[in-house]
Parts: C-alpha cells; structure tokens; sequence
C-alpha cells in the first residue's frame, strides 16, 4: 500500500516536472528540494523496505569476524562525527555485535574527539542491553579519545601504553585484566576502523596495518569509499561502503546469526528512502538531459 | 633566529622519523619524536580555541555582517567548555569520563550537536537532486561516459539495481547493474584512484625532500 502510494505521487509529480521541462518552461529549484523532502518523507512514513544481499567486499569482511577463533583481539576506531554518524554509526553497532556475538575481545579507539562521545550510543545502545554479561576491562575496554592524528598510530603500533596511559576513565591499563598481554597493536588480531575523513581507515592501513602485518578492515562514508579501493583486498580485509555496506552487513549478520533477527537494522530502513531518493536523481538527470536536447534541437531548426 | 630555531627542529625531527623507519635500532627515536607531536597537537585545541573567540569577539564588537552567528557561536562554545571542563551533571563527577551517561556535555552533545551536524549532511541530498537536474548533462563524449557511470553506480547502490536485471542469466551476470557497478568501482575507478595516489606520493616525496634539505620555507611565514 505505501510504496503504491510513494510510487503514485513520486511518479505524478515526475511526469509534471518533466511536462513543464518540455514545454521550456522553468523548474524552480524550490520545487526540486521539496519533491526531494516528500520522496524521502513518504519513504520514512510507509517504512519501505528492500532486501539485501552481501556483496564480496562486504562478505569477506564478515567472514574474517566469524572466523577468528573466540577470544580474538579485535580493536573498533570511532573515527568519526555526528554529520557522518547516520551512515557509519550502523556499521559501527555491526561490528560490535558480531564481535561479541563470536566471543571476541574489543578494544575501543578513537583518533576523532567526536568518536568518543559516538562510542557511547554503542556501549549503552548495544553492549549494556544486548551483552548483559559482557564485563568491561575484562570483554571489552574503552581506551577513549588521543589528539595527535595518525601521530597516535605511529606511538601504538610499538607501545600502547606510551600513548595510553590508562583507559578513557584513567584506570590503569595494568590493572585491566584484558589488556596484560597486549604491548601494542600489534598484538591485535583484527583492526576496524570507522570513518569517512582524515584520520580514518586509510590512516589504519598505513600507520598501522601494515607496518604491523595486522589484517585492517572498516567502513566508510559512500563518499570517500572510492578513494579506499586501492587498498583492497591486499591491505584491506574488507570494506563497507556508506548505508548500503553497512545494511548488506546487517543483513548478513541476521542471516547467519538468528539472535539478531528482531534487532533494530537502521541501515536496512535507511535503503528505502535511499533507493527513492536516487531514482528521484535519476529521473531528474533524463529529465534535465531530454529538456537540453529537446531545446539544443530546437536552436538548431531556428537558424 | 626565529626562522632558526624552527628550521632546525624541522630538520632534526624530519630526518630522525626518515632512520627510524629504516634503521631498526633507532625506531624508538621516531617514537619519541611522534609522542612529542602528539603532545604538541593538543596545544592546536587551545590555539584554535583563543583565535575562534578573537576573531569572533571582534565581529561583534564591530557589528560586522551577521555578527548575531557570531554571538551563538561564542555562546555555544563557552557552554560547552564550562559543561565540559567543569563535568556539570557528571553522575561520576569531576573524576568521571567526559562523556559520561547523565552529563550535561552528552545531553548537548546527543540533543544539539549531533542533530545538527546530521542536518546540515543531509542537506546535501536537496543539492545534488538539484545539480542533477541543471547541471549533468550530456553535452559531449566524456560527460555521456560519467553520465551512464553516474547512472549504474546510483543504481547499483540500491536493490532497485538488482531487481531490475534479476532476469539476465547466471552466464551473462556481469551485466546485472549491481554487478556493473562493482566491476566500475574496482577497475576504472581503481585504476584513476591508483594514479591520483601515485602522483600524490610523488609530490609529497619531493616536499618532503625540500623540508627535510630546508629548502622549502613557506612554512615558516614570510621574512620580515
């Protein structure tokens, strides 16, 4: 009913925009924003849904998590800010949960001073309500927020506790039990970072993965996962790329975990209104082109 | 001497990170010379945070243009560093971490910065629906090849893409949108990136080269 709905007004006001384009006649780009928000609106409102399926890059990601045995070391960087948060943060949760899922240890980063407080969504939202039982200091760790860059990963890759004295409350790293036998990163048996900007996933492979041979994966902004390609699937593990990576992961992980089935998968949600809005940009890119051509044409009759 | 001193630091520290990488015995000296950078890097929050106060001080006290931003930005700014400096609300109190569950600095930042940084993101959608419309055309050979690209990564990026092909044979698959738009993202895509990457690094080896001999100055300011 609702994507009937969406289709019949997405298409109505379409066919109109593209009536007006033809008889030259000029779209306001008010009218442009506004179609957009009511793509988008009636997509959240009807809740519309697609399904997904993992592509490799997503997958092999997945796999390297479900197959390290339990108790892997496994570090999650919030290298990230809230503009970026609706398309990562998912990801983020993700990870966390197949990572506990599985068993494994989880040391959290972040070489963003937004990230730590982002870091906190997934401790109260995730790890307190879903792993009651998860014990900090002992199934996971918050080592917090370090200034300095990818000048952080140069320290820790030799000595973590060069740069990180204690955890994000000032406990002592050496009174932490998870953390007695591990010097550096390079004790780590998987690093994820999550992010979209400097410093973040490509800092992880450089700075850290592999001057430490440590398999690195991650996630990242649609728009600055083109620029990660190079990096797979040698110095990547895997990658995921914006909302649709982060719901292909989703989608994994209820797949292969039924535990997770009635979670909440706010990256799958995010695909409706995603889909709409790009056959929306779509549309108008025809639109635009037919108009052009149609005008060009015209000119060109006209002498 | 001014000019001097910082040269010389520069030199110093760059070589030192350059052996450090390739001498195994003086790695830890490159450690050194990086933890001193990351102590340094936090003296950036306090440098930034002086001159936003400076220079926005100075726009309200000279009434320059839309100088009332200027105002929300100082008052926003000091009540984040009073809540946060001072832990105000701090279920764990002033020992607590900063972003603790309760305090006023997580209310603020969940409730006001969150919500607005995500607005101000999300507005980009409206844009580029726009541009889309005014501005992509097919005006000749290379814009029609980043038109169709545009057109199979847009819908390769949704399970519209999939549903559309779903009826192309197992044989032919590589002709299915989603499937496209991978095979665009690791070989054209991969090969520009890769020589965008190269091209970078040969540029920051030949800056690098120049600070390292201390002839590129620029840094420094200009001579006086």
């Amino acid at each position: 009913m609702g994507f009937v709905v969406s289709a019949i007004v997405v298409g109505g006001g379409l066919l109109w925009i593209f009536i007006r384009s033809l008889r030259g006649k000029d779209v306001d780009r008010r009218i442009v924003f506004g179609f957009v928000g009511i793509t988008v609106a009636l997509a959240v409102l009807f809740q519309l849904k697609f399904g997904e399926v993992a592509t490799p890059i997503v997958k092999t990601l997945f796999e390297k998590i479900e197959t390290l045995p339990p108790g892997s070391k496994i570090v999650i960087s919030y290298d990230f800010d809230p503009a970026m948060a609706p398309e990562v943060l998912p990801m983020a949760n993700s990870f966390a949960r197949h990572a506990f899922a599985k068993g494994h240890r989880v040391y959290f980063f972040s070489i963003w001073a937004t990230g730590q407080s982002l870091l906190q969504v997934t401790l109260h939202d995730i790890i307190e309500k879903e792993f009651p039982d998860a014990v900090y200091g002992i199934d996971y760790v918050n080592m917090g927020y370090k200034a300095g860059n990818e000048g952080v990963l140069n320290v820790i890759i030799t000595d973590i506790r060069k740069m990180y004295p204690g955890d994000v409350n000032g406990t002592s790293l050496d009174s932490i039990p998870m953390m007695k036998d591990v010097h550096s990163l390079k004790d780590m048996d998987l690093l994820l970072s999550i992010g979209g900007g400097k410093p973040g996933v490509k800092e992880w492979v450089l700075f850290a993965g592999d001057r430490g041979n440590i398999p690195t994966g991650g996630g990242a902004a649609a728009v600055s996962t083109p620029l990660l390609y190079p990096y797979y699937p040698k110095q990547l593990v895997g990658l995921l790329g914006g909302t649709k990576g982060a719901a292909e992961y989703e989608s994994e992980l209820i797949k292969r975990h039924p535990r997770f089935a009635k979670i909440k998968t706010p990256a799958l949600d995010m695909m409706g209104p995603q889909t709409m809005a790009h056959v929306v940009i779509i549309s108008f890119i025809i639109i635009g082109n037919v108009s052009y051509f149609r005008s060009r044409r015209k000119q060109a009759n006209n002498g | 001497m001014r000019r001097q001193v910082p040269l010389f630091i520069i030199i110093c520290v760059g070589w030192v990170l350059l052996f450090s990488v390739f001498i195994p015995p003086m790695e830890s000296w490159g450690e050194e010379a990086s933890l001193f950078f990351d102590i340094i890097a936090v003296f950036a929050f306090f440098l930034g945070g002086g001159n936003l106060i400076r220079v926005h001080m100075m726009k309200v006290s000279r009434k320059s243009a839309s100088w009332g931003y200027s105002v929300v930005t100082l008052v926003g700014f000091l009540m984040m560093l009073y809540v946060g400096l001072f832990k105000i609300g701090n279920p764990a109190g002033i020992g607590g971490s900063i972003d603790a569950k309760g305090s006023w600095f997580e209310l603020m930042f969940t409730f006001v910065m969150s919500p607005l940084q995500s607005t101000m993101y999300s507005l980009l959608a409206f844009f580029v629906a726009s541009a889309s419309y005014r501005a992509f055309r097919a005006k000749n050979t290379e814009a029609t090849i980043l038109l169709l690209a545009a057109f199979v990564i847009l819908l390769g990026r949704t399970p519209l893409g999939m549903v559309m092909t779903a009826w192309i044979p197992e044989s032919f698959s590589i002709f299915q949108i989603p499937n496209m738009a991978i095979w665009i993202m690791n070989s054209p895509n991969l090969a520009g990136q890769r020589a965008i990457m190269i091209g970078i690094a040969l540029g920051v080896i030949s800056m690098s080269l120049r600070l390292l001999l201390g002839i590129e100055r620029g840094y420094l300011g200009q001579e006086k």
